[in-house]
């Protein structure tokens, strides 16, 4: 009979978190920030289809960063979750906290009775009806909740972009501004990012019942060339951009996500 | 509440009805006939009609137990998603709740798949929600849906009805349901033709609802001293939206005069017969 070989608890509990944390800094990272209009998710994402950012309810949003499977599994136990709860209680009673908590309580169960840790971190964020009360958790591999008062930063990369998005970052500020900010702070002083390589979101407090939404890469290209022809227009002469058409009040069938008519089931 | 999360082989999808099952959400079918004079409310006569710019639903506001009116105000007419809307006829608390469970279902598709269902998809999700609830219907509590949407891909409206076994038939021009169906749908035959204007097809799913609540006991008429209107809803390619009552008492009144007008102009009754 072989001897199991003796490892001290903190040894295994720092090696998994090792082993989470690598795999999440391999990954490109997200910023959540509360804006006037709401909350703006903003993620450095170069493809098109595999998101990090989602719709989980009326007014709940997620956002995962690490391994892309394991974060979407998460992201569809979410929404289960929410829905099986506004369906049996109210859709009122369906709130971020408890399903901040519920997220804790599995990723700390996987992090300390399996052999793998989950590489993730995620993010939940409910917009409050009015301004001033919207709430974000942080989550990280291990189950801690971290309850964020204006902006979170995700990722390997989270303390240098949270460095560079606190001083540009004003809660006031209007979706536009904050995304330029957040895209800035997520592209560091050295590159740039197209619209194509950022995928963001908004939980909008005017957007009706359902609040997500998606913002188009123009919507995206348009808030990236006000901010960068403000900088130039402080550095002076450099050519002048391309402007750039956003669509106004065309509906965008695509657009999964939005608004149904405000009075859509609110009578239950 | 714990998160539901189930093993890649036995994972339900994007499909919340059978989520609820799993869970052990779903009601449980009754077990045997209903026994006379429970008095379950039914709700009646709702017709759904293609235009130029989509497709409208109506439908009455009254729910009846046998004889007696147990509703004013019930609603037969409901958004399923943006694009695409439900009305119901039948027992009342099962036709309500299939049709939250189908707003569920399409929403819950859309946020785990992360793209919507066709309009076919939707009329086939339906389908099997009214076929499931069969055991239900053999009992007492049938639900006869008809289903309406604008359809993206086409971009036209399209409509459907089905049977309580679930069979589901795609009608071209207009489809109603309910004990004042046979009214209803005489008054919309009669006043259809391709390509109605939308005012136009309010003033004729009105005139059908009103007929319907003309002839038969269980369709409630518009009650102008408690403000009572039908429900009306357009879906077009701006999405599911309800006509106002303001503006249904006004076609009201337009309706009315327009027979007092009729009526004047018409011979006097009792003419001599030569």
């Amino acid at each position: 009979m072989s001897m199991p070989f003796y490892v001290a608890p903190e040894q295994v509990m720092k090696d998994r978190a090792d082993y989470a944390r690598k795999g999440i800094a391999r990954g490109r990272s997200l910023i959540a920030a509360v804006c006037a209009d709401g909350i703006l998710l903003c993620a450095e994402n170069p493809s098109a289809t595999l998101r990090k950012i989602s719709e989980i309810y009326d007014r709940i949003a997620f956002a995962g960063v690490g391994r892309y499977n394991e974060f979407d599994q998460l992201r569809v136990a979410g929404v289960r979750h929410a829905d099986l709860k506004g369906y049996s209680y109210s859709r009122e009673d369906v709130d971020a906290r408890s399903l901040a908590n519920a997220y804790a309580q599995a990723l700390g169960q996987v992090f300390t009775h399996e052999m793998k840790p989950l590489e993730v971190e995620i993010l939940v964020a409910e917009v409050a009806h009015e301004g001033g009360r919207d709430q974000l958790f942080h989550i990280l591999y291990d189950g801690t909740v971290i309850d964020e008062p204006s902006r979170a930063v995700l990722g390997g990369d989270a303390e240098a972009i949270a460095d560079r998005f606190e001083a540009a970052h004003d809660t006031s500020a209007s979706t536009t501004d904050v995304l330029a900010a957040a895209v800035a702070a997520l592209a560091g002083p050295d590159r740039t990012l197209d619209a194509e390589a950022i995928e963001a979101a908004v939980l909008d407090r005017s957007n009706g019942r359902r609040t997500f939404r998606r913002l188009t890469d123009e919507e995206i290209t348009a808030a990236i060339a006000a901010t960068s022809t403000e900088a130039r227009d402080e550095g002076a002469d450099e050519v002048e951009p391309a402007p750039v058409e956003v669509p106004v009040g065309e509906v965008d069938v695509d657009q999964v996500d939005a608004v149904l008519e405000d009075d859509v089931d609110d009578d239950d | 509440m714990t998160l539901p999360m189930f093993g890649t082989h036995d994972d339900p999808g994007p499909d919340f009805a059978g989520l609820v099952r799993r869970v052990g959400l779903a009601p449980d079918h009754p077990t045997q006939a209903l026994p006379a004079g429970l008095g379950v409310p039914h709700g009646t006569t709702v017709v759904s009609i293609r235009y130029a710019d989509g497709v409208i639903m109506a439908g009455d506001r009254r729910a009846t137990s046998g004889h007696l009116i147990s509703h004013r105000t019930i609603e037969k007419v409901f958004p399923a998603d943006r694009f695409s809307g439900i009305a119901i006829a039948g027992a009342a608390g099962p036709a309500v709740e299939m049709v939250t469970l189908f707003q569920l279902q399409l929403e819950h598709y859309e946020k785990v798949e992360g793209s919507h269902l066709s309009l076919e998809g939707k009329a086939n999700q339906l389908s099997q929600m009214v076929r499931n609830h069969l055991p239900a219907a053999m009992q007492g509590f049938a639900v006869v849906p008809i289903f309406a949407g604008y359809d993206l891909s086409r971009g036209a409206g399209r409509l459907f009805e089905y049977d309580v076994t679930g069979g589901r038939y795609e009608e071209q021009d207009f489809a109603a349901s309910g004990s004042g169906m046979l009214h209803a749908g005489t008054v919309v035959k009669l006043g259809y033709r391709p390509g109605l204007e939308r005012s136009a097809v309010v003033d004729l799913a009105l005139r059908a609802l009103w007929t319907a609540a003309d002839e038969d006991s269980a369709t409630g008429g518009p009650d102008a001293r408690r403000g009572i209107w039908p429900i009306i809803a357009t879906i077009t390619a701006d999405g599911y939206q309800r006509v106002p009552d303001t503006e249904l008492a006004e076609r009201f009144a337009a309706l009315l005069e327009d027979d007092d007008a009729a009526r004047s102009t018409a011979a006097p009754a009792g003419g001599s017969i030569s």
